[in-house]
């Protein structure tokens, strides 16, 4: 074992309550304190835990191999730290705060021991730093793979919502689409409505785009491709909602919207669908009973 | 050998394609069917694969062919029961079935050409 580090072992190891009180102190009196998203007593817990957990790693692991077996307990506290930091608000500098506060104390400590030996306080430093710069490190990129997965959780979540297919009637379908479409999303809304259209047996489908911001070339050829496998499925496709912006698009793009029935407004489609089913309304229903 | 049956209801032809269809098949369909057309003076031919899973560019050129040359023969073509599986693959591979008739089910498919009829009749 190099003779590096073994002072900053020893500081942790014996004077950790020492160190833990003057680390507290200075992330209290720091800036990126937020007592607004987390109890004092937590940050005192999670200081304490990670002092413990350092202390058994720096006794037996080596410094400057922190993916090393012997800082397996540290890396998943300081995930789980990270992981329920992005959770609570916090940003990633101030989560990486946590760890690298810990360097002033720690300094503090090793100028103490080491005030006669100008070169092997300089190398302690060095090693302190390297360190708590790799957990620090560690510590944002747990917070961004937390965050990540956040985003994708989130976008799973709204490309279930964002794709419904209601029946209006007895025979029509409604699509209302709300967002960007992508070639992804154009997947799951073409299979989502070529299984309601089996499960009910609609034979008209009104796709309404009000909602959809931009219509582009492409976007245009994943709803003509929606309405030609819902064709083959047996059932007409109308597209309303078309806002005068898209119109004139869809026109200068020279997008071939002929063959497909559209209309400016859902009600249009829905009356025009009442028409094309024969649909019978509550009033003479009412009527013939 | 293998054979896709066809049967005459009035003056309809009815398809119903039970087996997974390979190219011999298709070609087998394409040459009893025009033959049936022709003999059975058909007026609509209505072929059903819902029971198809699975299809390649093959098949669906072969369901447009067999289409067109009924169209040749007078007779209207109504294909039914796509699956909404198959109906993506077609479009992906960009097989529209333009001016092939197409219905959920044999009941609409034969409402369809049912309509036809009685429009021409009058």
């Amino acid at each position: 074992m190099p003779a590096t580090g073994q002072t900053l072992r020893k500081i942790i190891a014996q004077s950790q309550k020492e160190l833990l009180a003057e680390w507290l102190q200075a992330q209290l009196g720091a800036a990126t304190l937020r007592t607004d998203l987390m109890k004092e007593g937590e940050l005192r817990e999670q200081s304490r835990e990670l002092l413990a957990l350092l202390q058994a790693a720096t006794a037996s692991g080596d410094l400057a191999q922190i993916e090393g077996s012997d800082w397996n307990s540290v890396r998943d506290f300081l995930a789980k730290v990270s992981r329920s930091r992005a959770q609570q608000g916090f940003s990633p500098s101030e989560t990486a705060t946590f760890v690298l506060s810990l360097k002033q104390p720690l300094f503090v400590r090793l100028r103490g021991e080491l005030s006669k030996d100008a070169q092997a306080l300089a190398e302690e430093i060095w090693a302190t730093t390297d360190l708590l710069d790799k957990l620090g490190l560690f510590t944002v990129e747990a917070y961004v793979k937390s965050r990540e997965e956040l985003i994708q959780r989130q976008q799973r979540e709204m490309m279930e919502l964002s794709t419904p297919v209601v029946q209006l009637w007895e025979n029509i379908l409604a699509l209302p689409l709300i967002g960007t479409l992508d070639s992804e999303r154009t997947q799951v809304v073409m299979e989502s409505l070529l299984q309601k259209i089996v499960e009910t047996g609609a034979s008209i489908a009104i796709i309404d785009i009000t909602g959809v911001p931009t219509v582009d070339t492409l976007v245009a050829q994943h709803l003509l491709k929606t309405v030609a496998a819902a064709r083959l499925m047996g059932a007409d496709c109308i597209i309303s909602g078309i806002r005068p912006q898209i119109a004139q698009t869809i026109v200068h793009l020279g997008v071939n919207l002929s063959d497909v029935t559209t209309k400016a407004s859902l009600a249009d489609a829905f009356s025009i669908a009442l028409k094309r089913t024969h649909a019978r309304l509550p009033q003479q229903l009412g009527a013939t009973t | 050998m293998e054979k896709i049956p066809i049967l005459k209801m009035g003056r309809f032809l009815l398809v119903t394609v039970q087996v997974d269809m390979h190219d011999q098949l298709a070609m087998q369909l394409q040459e009893d069917l025009t033959e049936r057309i022709v003999a059975a003076r058909a007026r609509g031919v209505l072929i059903d694969i819902s029971s198809l899973e699975v299809v390649d560019s093959f098949i669906g050129r072969m369901i447009s062919n067999i289409a067109a040359m009924a169209r040749v023969l007078d007779a209207e073509t109504v294909v039914v029961g796509i699956q909404p599986a198959v109906a993506i693959t077609l479009v992906e591979l960009g097989l529209s079935l333009e001016g092939v008739r197409t219905a959920l089910n044999v009941d609409r498919g034969m409402a369809l050409l049912q309509e036809r009829l009685a429009d021409e009749q009058r």
